[in-house]
């Protein structure tokens, strides 16, 4: 007990002493935009990942759903779900203190605007996610991730197995009727995702993912980066309108390595 | 020579001055697991742990140990989370018996199950052959893991991995009739002892009771086949790896329920389409809820388990319809 609160007192010296550089910087944010996660490190992110001009606003409708405590920094599931706000175009998912801060960025250009899948992380942080709407606003929703962290210095499992070199870019894909009416669908790539920050492993991920259906229409665009955990799995959801009678996806690393595959029911 | 700004110094020697005062508090603080072995049979004795996760406060004393006084000397089940630990518990057993230690079997490669081995002597310390090579192999990762969750308890930790291979074989050691049962499914080996002479039943983690069950390295089908086998042992006492001493096997039937509910839930959810979040958001049943850390412990299973329902779910060749 004793340990505990020490450390409890002199964490919260840290943060304090985190947040005493910040006044100046956060004295230039509009009022309605405290940081309802209270990170030191949001006016650094609010630079980083938005124009200048932008109107940007912490909105509970974007919903960040992660567990609180991650034990494996390697594979931590997010989901993202921006469906309470109209017309998203879209969707920023970042990480304010790992060392890759940008994880995923998606259009749902006729999906829902919604995503799950899993991320590595380094350390304890905020996971938020900014989604554009048409008027041009950026809506930011996030929670915290507390983990002992170490996932992004770690090399992937893949990279010490010749297994991933024979099945790159295999997926395993399925469809599901939604009660809820719609569709969703999970699918799963081989792929090591070599983050770039592990000793001698160069960076190695998905950059660019398509989602359409049988016709050719686009569902969702999906560009990664190297935060996204290894063999990804995503899940999206197509609402009513938009299902299809088969669906296809394709894209590429940022080796160049196709992605190409059809989403049978 | 650059200077710094005084706003990097004034920060700096802050940093400096708290983390020095932190250094002196903790080197201070009181580290005594304060193991008090308890007798359950003749010549038998349990230190049992606590109902916990690991954390700076309980040192990763949430395991439970156990030691039987033979004549030819003492034989030591599980050595413990820390050097610490170990120390503390050769001790505690030099308090009950001059005997030396004979033996000490670590029943599986969790961390506080071995972590203490560097306080016994080395020609000693026995397992099964997976259990060794899983120590040789994790051991470091696994200690420098209980650092970053137990802290200071830890000082001065290292792995020593046993070099005495078991087989299951019957044992007799100073008119001990002691029965090495080799298992698996919670990890790769799973050693359990049954002593015939008590008929006390060193069940490992095999057996969890009123404490929701680890599975960083679990195989669910494999450890339900090694319930079923100790439910025959025909045991007087049951030892279980965590949580209090039983005199019946409702601890075996608890793990068993905890361990066939996670199974039908990650199969269904998988089935069913579900993302990891939406799994971990599941609640336990009511009859789950008096097991200790049971949320963190499903949510923890999620992340650890679910990735092979979901690939089984997903690809044809794996068994999905």
């Amino acid at each position: 007990m004793k340990t505990s609160a020490i450390v409890a007192v002199l964490l919260a010296c840290a943060c304090s002493l985190g947040q005493a550089a910040a006044p100046a910087e956060r004295r230039t944010a509009a009022p309605h935009s405290t940081d309802p996660l209270d990170s030191p490190r949001w006016a650094d992110m609010r630079k980083e990942m938005f124009p200048a001009g932008a109107r940007v606003v912490f909105d509970e409708r974007v919903r960040v759903t992660a567990p609180l405590t991650a034990e494996n920094a390697m594979n931590v599931p997010v989901s993202v779900d921006a469906g309470a706000l109209g017309d998203v175009q879209e969707v920023l998912v970042f990480a304010d203190f790992n060392p890759i801060v940008r994880i995923v960025r998606f259009e749902p250009a006729g999906a829902h605007p919604g995503l799950g899948f899993r991320i590595k992380l380094q350390q304890s942080t905020p996971v938020r996610a900014a989604a554009r709407t048409a008027d041009g606003s950026w809506h930011v929703g996030g929670a915290w991730v507390n983990t002992a962290g170490g996932g992004c210095t770690l090399p992937s499992t893949g990279s010490s197995s010749p297994e991933w070199q024979k099945r790159l870019g295999e997926v395993s894909s399925r469809v599901w009727e939604r009660k809820e009416g719609g569709e969703r669908i999970r699918l799963r790539i081989i792929h090591p995702i070599d983050t770039g920050l592990a000793a001698g492993i160069p960076a190695f991920f998905l950059q660019d993912l398509l989602l359409a259906d049988n016709s050719g229409r686009p569902l969702m665009r999906i560009e990664g980066f190297e935060p996204i955990a290894e063999n990804p799995v995503f899940t999206v959801d197509i609402p009513v309108g938009r299902s299809a009678a088969g669906y296809r996806v394709s894209g590429r690393d940022n080796n160049g390595n196709a992605i190409s595959a059809a989403i049978e029911k | 020579m650059k200077r710094l700004p005084l706003t990097t110094l004034v920060t700096r020697s802050l940093i400096a001055a708290f983390t020095l005062s932190w250094t002196l508090l903790l080197s201070a603080a009181d580290r005594d697991y304060g193991l008090s072995p308890v007798k359950i049979a003749e010549d038998t004795w349990v230190l049992t742990g606590r109902s916990e996760d690991f954390s700076f406060s309980n040192g990763g004393n949430i395991v439970n140990t156990a030691f039987i006084v033979t004549r030819d000397g003492v034989v030591v089940i599980d050595s413990g989370p820390s050097r610490l630990y170990g120390e503390q518990l050769r001790r505690s057993i030099a308090r009950i018996s001059d005997k030396p230690v004979k033996l000490v079997l670590n029943t599986h490669h969790h961390p506080d199950h071995f972590l203490g081995n560097q306080a016994f002597p080395a020609d000693t310390l026995a397992a099964l052959p997976a259990t060794i090579h899983g120590i040789h192999d994790e051991g470091g990762s696994l200690n420098e893991n209980m650092y970053r969750l137990a802290g200071d308890w830890m000082a001065g930790t290292e792995p020593v991995t046993p070099a005495r291979s078991l087989a299951a074989d019957p044992l007799e050691i100073g008119g001990h009739q002691l029965e090495l049962i080799a298992l698996d499914g919670h990890t790769d080996a799973d050693l359990v002892i049954l002593d015939r002479s008590t008929g006390v039943l060193f069940a490992g983690d095999l057996v969890f009771h009123d404490r929701a069950p680890t599975t960083p390295h679990a195989r669910l089908p494999r450890w339900q086949a090694a319930l079923d086998r100790l439910e025959q042992t025909g045991f007087r006492t049951l030892v279980p790896g965590h949580g209090p001493v039983a005199s019946d096997a409702a601890p075996i039937r608890q793990t068993r329920a905890w361990l066939t509910w996670l199974d039908q839930t990650l199969r269904k959810a998988a089935d069913e389409g579900f993302d990891m979040t939406e799994v971990m958001a599941i609640a336990p049943p009511a009859e789950f809820r008096r097991l200790a850390v049971v949320e963190a412990e499903y949510r923890r299973s999620v992340g650890r388990l679910y990735p092979a329902y979901e690939q089984r779910a997903l690809s044809k060749e794996a068994g999905r319809p």
